[in-house]
């Protein structure tokens, strides 16, 4: 990919099974000019994301989310409620990081409950951020560097931010591709 | 009525439902999002809330009046009404369901009884301030005026 980015607008998936709080994210999505797709579960998040093979059963789903080409389902950041019945975020969060298809893709888990083990795990997992609910305006304006960092602009620009994401992860140990550059400068570790 | 008296009523009684803590910060929050495209924002939300908590008092009302009570449906419930409470910014109706939920951790039969009457009763309260309030948001609207912000809450 080039340099680059086009004005295209950077598209969000969003999980949640409360209809209050979809419509909610949604909306503070839409203020910041991103194009939203939202879904009320794990297990709808994964189909459209091409993750379920087995599901032939997509009567209601829109046609792009035919799984074996995920490559039509272009998804540059996926938000996610924690608590969910079924499939939790946590476990779509892992399964996003587990494929190597998407696991660059960010993904911001939210949660009413302020639970500090419950947070470091997800940012262990590799979520980029934990938002508490009710996700507010300011919270929406922080996504805004993990979608400039995945959009083609990689390692050549955004320099300062990526030296300030890059520092976490070798706290927290997080996965190997978001500290990819800067592993390449310090091999001895 | 002339439009600044509607107006003036509107934002004393707005500070009223705030003051008493019906309201907080969020459904300040809920009001910055409206815009001229999207200019029943929080009324579709509050009307959301409505239909959703309705729903939800009635499962619990049947679900504690079961001979075997099941705590964790229970607890599935009002987490969801503190979910949707905190969302809009019904505070009192929220407070309520974080006691609700500790009764139901030391499955208190008693307790949780107690809490649904009070949730209902809070319910009930935000519900009818929030009609109030919305019925002279649209005295506003029809005498062609602008609703007033309500940022100082925020």
């Amino acid at each position: 990919m080039s340099g680059i980015v086009t004005e295209t607008q950077f598209h969000v998936l969003a999980v949640d099974d409360s209809l209050i709080d979809r419509k909610l994210i949604e909306r503070l999505l839409k203020t910041s000019s991103y194009q939203v797709t939202a879904v009320d579960s794990g297990v709808k998040a994964l189909e459209y994301l091409g993750l379920l093979d087995d599901e032939d059963t997509s009567t209601d789903s829109n046609p792009v989310s035919f799984t074996k080409n995920h490559h039509e389902v272009e998804v540059n950041l996926i938000i996610t409620d924690y608590c969910m019945p079924g499939i939790t975020g946590y476990d779509l969060l892992r399964k996003i990081k587990e494929s190597t298809s998407l696991k660059d893709i960010p993904v911001v888990i939210m949660s009413s409950e302020n639970v500090p083990s419950r947070i470091n795990s997800c940012l262990e997992q590799g979520a980029e951020e934990f938002f508490l609910k009710p996700v507010r305006q300011s919270d929406v304006n922080k996504l805004r560097p993990h979608l400039m960092r995945t959009s083609g602009k990689r390692e050549e620009d955004h320099q300062p931010n990526n030296v300030v994401n890059k520092r976490k992860p070798m706290e927290e140990c997080m996965s190997p591709d978001r500290t990819r550059t800067r592993y390449n400068d310090d091999l001895e570790l | 009525m002339e439009v600044d008296q509607l107006q003036r009523s509107f934002l004393e009684y707005s500070r009223l439902l705030f003051h008493e803590g019906f309201l907080d910060g969020q459904f300040s929050q809920l009001q910055l999002l409206q815009d001229e495209s999207n200019p029943d924002f929080v009324f579709e939300v509050v009307s959301l809330f409505f239909e959703d908590s309705e729903r939800l008092l009635n499962d619990l009302t049947i679900a504690l009046d079961q001979q075997n009570v099941d705590f964790k449906k229970i607890d599935a419930h009002v987490h969801q009404l503190k979910g949707s409470s905190s969302s809009i910014g019904a505070q009192r109706v929220k407070n309520v369901c974080i006691a609700f939920r500790n009764f139901c951790d030391e499955q208190n039969v008693e307790g949780c009884l107690r809490c649904l009457q009070q949730v209902k009763q809070e319910y009930l309260l935000v519900k009818t301030k929030l009609e109030a309030q919305l019925r002279l948001e649209q005295q506003i609207v029809a005498a062609g005026g602008a609703i007033p912000m309500l940022n100082e809450f925020c």
